[in-house]
């Protein structure tokens, strides 16, 4: 890619960021929600993020299938229960690479 | 919100709030730089997206996606879709900014992500959190996200491809970041809903719209739930 095919890419994408940080904040610090609203978005932070992360760990995509056997699965099972104990972010994230290394290694 | 000068005992207290996030961004930071240079992404790209985006996960997506040969436009979309989660943050952040000056706002939302908002919601939830305060954890995140990215493709070359499980670093991230939403039952409740219907959509209608689709379902039914036990009560 050139020079300029890069700033694009990074500027649209910096822009498409920064928006939906910025917009809600500039215009409702200013403003009163109604209550029902705000409930709603209290659900959609969990929503959204099991929507992100199970597609990742069910769908083969080689062959486009459901499945329970994915090695992405598996290591994700200690890894949630470590996540629940801990609620450390950085041992997460080593426990999950380390396990899912070990697993690629072993099985 | 509290917006008295900033005292040093005040600036101790952000660098010990925002710590375990760049302990956190330091792995996933490294493996992004990793397989960006595995991709053939130079270095100063590299450091100019992470400054321009500072997203993890769609910097994780946008890597994907360039190795897959996709569109510009289709990944500054799918940025655009992964991302407006943060409406949502940004929204309730709002209630600790009640009338605060636009400028410090703009550059302060520039630092919205899921680790920096989790921290500082909770911190101001407990009260005697500055706007300052909040504004440096931050930026302390996104100074440790931009040297670990860079790091990552300086290092890359030394790195073989699968090497320690870094295809791993963003699973182990999101993991954890749903764990934190954990608040009840409720929220558990939520992430199932929101984990079949994703699995589902994605596997019956192509594209990524299954994110945004799932989530707004799930968060639907969440909130029905929600308003029933409080009639029931």
């Amino acid at each position: 890619m050139s020079v300029n095919d890069y700033l694009f890419l990074f500027i649209g994408m910096g822009l498409v960021t920064y928006l939906p940080r910025a917009i809600p904040l500039l215009y409702l610090s200013h403003k009163k929600m109604p209550q029902g609203l705000i409930d709603w978005l209290g659900f959609v932070p969990v929503a959204v993020l099991s929507a992100l992360l199970a597609p990742i760990l069910f769908i083969d995509t080689a062959s486009a299938t459901v499945t329970f056997g994915k090695l992405e699965f598996l290591v994700a099972i200690p890894t949630l229960i470590f996540a629940v104990k801990t609620r450390s972010l950085g041992g997460t994230v080593l426990v999950g690479m380390f396990l899912y290394w070990l697993a690629g290694t072993f099985l | 919100m509290n917006h008295k000068p900033l005292v040093s005992s005040d600036v101790r207290g952000a660098v010990l709030a925002a710590w375990p996030i760049c302990l956190g961004y330091f792995p996933v930071g490294l493996a992004l730089g990793v397989l960006a240079g595995q991709a053939g992404i130079p270095w100063w790209a590299m450091s100019l997206m992470s400054i321009l985006v500072f997203a993890g996960s769609a910097q994780f997506i946008c890597v994907a996606m360039m190795t897959a040969g996709s569109s510009l436009v289709a990944i500054i979309g799918t940025t655009f879709i992964v991302n407006l989660r943060h409406v949502l943050m940004s929204s309730a952040l709002a209630v600790y900014f009640h009338g605060v000056r636009r400028s410090f706002l703009a550059l302060f939302s520039y630092g919205i992500t899921d680790e920096s908002f989790a921290v500082n919601m909770a911190r101001f939830r407990a009260g005697k959190w500055t706007g300052f305060q909040a504004l440096i954890v931050n930026h302390l995140a996104n100074c440790v996200w931009i040297s670990a990215t860079v790091s990552g493709v300086l290092a890359g070359q030394f790195v073989p491809a699968d090497a320690y499980g870094i295809d791993y670093a963003l699973i182990g991230m999101f993991i954890c970041l749903l764990v934190y939403q954990f608040h009840n039952r409720l929220h558990v409740i939520t992430a199932i809903i929101a984990a079949v219907s994703a699995v589902l959509w994605a596997k019956f209608i192509p594209g990524d719209s299954y994110i945004v689709g799932a989530a707004v379902c799930a968060a639907t039914c969440g909130y029905l739930l929600h308003n029933k036990c409080l009639k029931n009560r």
